[in-house]
């Protein structure tokens, strides 16, 4: 019952990674390899603000405001002067990026893990279970947001608008849809989501690395992959899937020691049966 | 010079060496049904694609409606009251037909409303969101296409499909449409069809059309005026009778 609840949280920050990491895909048609990179910034931004004011809900709201606007300035500067070039420039620029980040991290706070003190929010018993009170509100805070990412893309102007940059970005420059704009939002709503992953993630393991969003960065990736990289469902699911599988491995002795080696042949396994990953679009060639 | 809606002076592009289209001079009046044809490859699509902002023009400039379009970004463009349609149709497939117009009324400024509007679902979100549907359907009727409205866009005939594309274009509130082979691949009845429909929203919406079409019978039935291209320039141009029956013009199109 409590790897269950476990492995649903995990999932839920694994989704909300690959959130950012589907939403960018679908709609610059990119893959940003330094989304997980931007845990990391979430996760330093939190540490500062909470050893310079003290007040964790203060910087939470900082972490997050960072992460956007890290968000935002890389898609500027790094690649919004590729629009148009070679996808495999694309992604070689965004793997620079991801050193860049990591470097620039490790001169500011050094190599060494520093670790972090987030109020404990304690212990609740549900039948004769007990379950920590920060994976419980993982869960409800996740889901929330998913929720809302769902309704704001179906339900809203600029939802409709990413929905026909994703379809056919040249279509929709012509009906007067501001494309660059709708990349930008899209890149802030992603690291929005990585600072709440990072959140998150710091409640379970407590302690900062420069290198601390490689791990989640990349399996995020494969839950998306997993999921159907570009579709948003598919990347909950995928999360949300290869979180439950993290914590079931880890929680039985045998296997525990082959968890990461399970996750990633399961990806092997999907792109073999699936190649488009379970909730991936069909793309059915018109002849 | 008033009503005068859409001017081009010399308008060319060369691409490397080769000059794809050179120095077009169009005017087009206000409400005039224009017609632009020429055989394949004369570089008809390609003005289209400067006139939108696609391919920036490397000679020569144009105006709507007095105002100079030239270098403006296609989005710009699209605001400053020019929409189009395709040669090979794309809609947005996978979304349905109401979608479809919904995204293309998205920049007006009469269906605004900000971030916090949309998450906290205020009243205004929602009489915005009312009155675009209001809009959509509208326009979705006088293409009779409001019982498909649910569709996706992918699932409709290709005739359909066509005339959902010409309704996407005018849910962009533009002054000129210009329409890219709207009839290709129609029969008989659905290009008849058709001509009703483009001189119907001509009236209806206050519009300008310029259009590409093979179909003569189409061109000389609807356009007041004429420009006929041929390798990238201009061979004739003038009423549709005097343009269509130049020698010159019968010998591009059936050689000899």
């Amino acid at each position: 019952m409590s790897t269950i609840m476990d492995g649903l949280s995990l999932g839920a920050i694994y989704a909300l990674i690959a959130l950012g990491y589907t939403m960018v895909y679908g709609i610059a048609k990119m893959l940003n390899f330094a989304h997980g990179d931007i845990i990391m910034v979430g996760a330093y931004a939190i540490l500062t603000s909470l050893q310079l004011t003290g007040n964790p809900y203060l910087a939470v709201v900082v972490s997050i405001v960072v992460c956007t606007a890290s968000g935002v300035i890389i898609e500027r500067l790094a690649y919004k002067p590729l629009r148009g070039a070679s996808p495999l420039a694309v992604l070689i620029t965004a793997i620079g990026v991801s050193f860049f980040l990591q470097a620039v991290a490790q001169l500011i706070y050094g190599s060494k893990s520093q670790s972090i003190s987030l109020p404990d929010f304690g212990k609740v018993a549900i039948g004769d279970v007990k379950i920590n009170v920060s994976t419980i509100l993982t869960l409800v805070i996740g889901g929330v947001i998913m929720t809302a990412l769902t309704l704001f893309v179906k339900k809203t102007r600029t939802g409709r608008a990413m929905q026909a940059v994703s379809e056919d970005k040249g279509a929709a420059l012509l009906m007067g849809v501001n494309v660059n704009r709708i990349i930008m939002v899209t890149f802030a709503i992603g690291s929005m989501l990585a600072a709440f992953a990072s959140l998150f993630y710091l409640m379970q393991i407590p302690s900062i690395t420069p290198t601390l969003g490689s791990m989640p960065g990349i399996k995020a990736f494969t839950a998306a992959v997993i999921g159907g990289i570009g579709s948003i469902p598919g990347a909950m699911l995928g999360g949300v899937l290869l979180g439950l599988i993290e914590k079931i491995c880890l929680s039985i002795p045998k296997i525990a020691p082959y968890t990461t080696s399970i996750e990633f042949s399961l990806l092997i396994v999907i792109l073999l049966v699936k190649p488009i990953g379970l909730l991936g679009k069909k793309i059915r060639e018109k002849v | 010079m008033a009503d005068l809606m859409l001017e081009t002076k010399n308008l060319g592009i060369s691409f490397g060496g080769l000059k794809a289209v050179q120095d077009v001079n169009l005017k087009v009046q206000k409400n005039e049904l224009y017609g632009l044809v020429g055989p394949n490859g004369a570089g008809k699509t390609t003005v289209f694609n400067m006139l939108t902002g696609v391919y920036q023009p490397t000679t020569g400039t144009f105006y709507l409606d007095g105002e100079e379009l030239k270098g403006k970004s296609q989005e710009k463009i699209n605001h400053k009251g020019i929409a189009r349609t395709f040669q090979n149709i794309r809609l947005f497939n996978n979304m349905s037909v109401i979608r479809n117009v919904l995204v293309a009324l998205h920049n007006q400024p009469e269906f605004k409303y900000n971030p916090f509007d949309a998450m906290l679902h205020t009243p205004r979100y929602y009489d915005v969101e009312v009155r675009m549907r209001d809009k959509a359907k509208e326009i979705l009727d006088v293409f009779g296409l409001v019982d498909e409205r649910n569709n996706l866009a992918c699932n409709l005939s290709y005739g359909t499909q066509r005339r959902l594309e010409i309704a996407r274009a005018l849910a962009t509130n533009p002054k000129l449409l210009l329409l890219d082979e709207p009839a290709a691949g129609m029969n008989p009845n659905e290009t008849a069809e058709l001509m009703s429909i483009v001189k119907g929203i001509r009236d209806r919406f206050d519009l300008t059309v310029l259009l590409i079409e093979h179909d003569m019978k189409f061109v000389s039935g609807l356009c007041d005026e004429v420009t006929v291209l041929n390798f990238g320039t201009t061979l004739a141009q003038g009423t549709t009778a005097e343009a269509l029956n130049n020698p010159e013009v019968i010998r591009a199109y059936i050689g000899g």
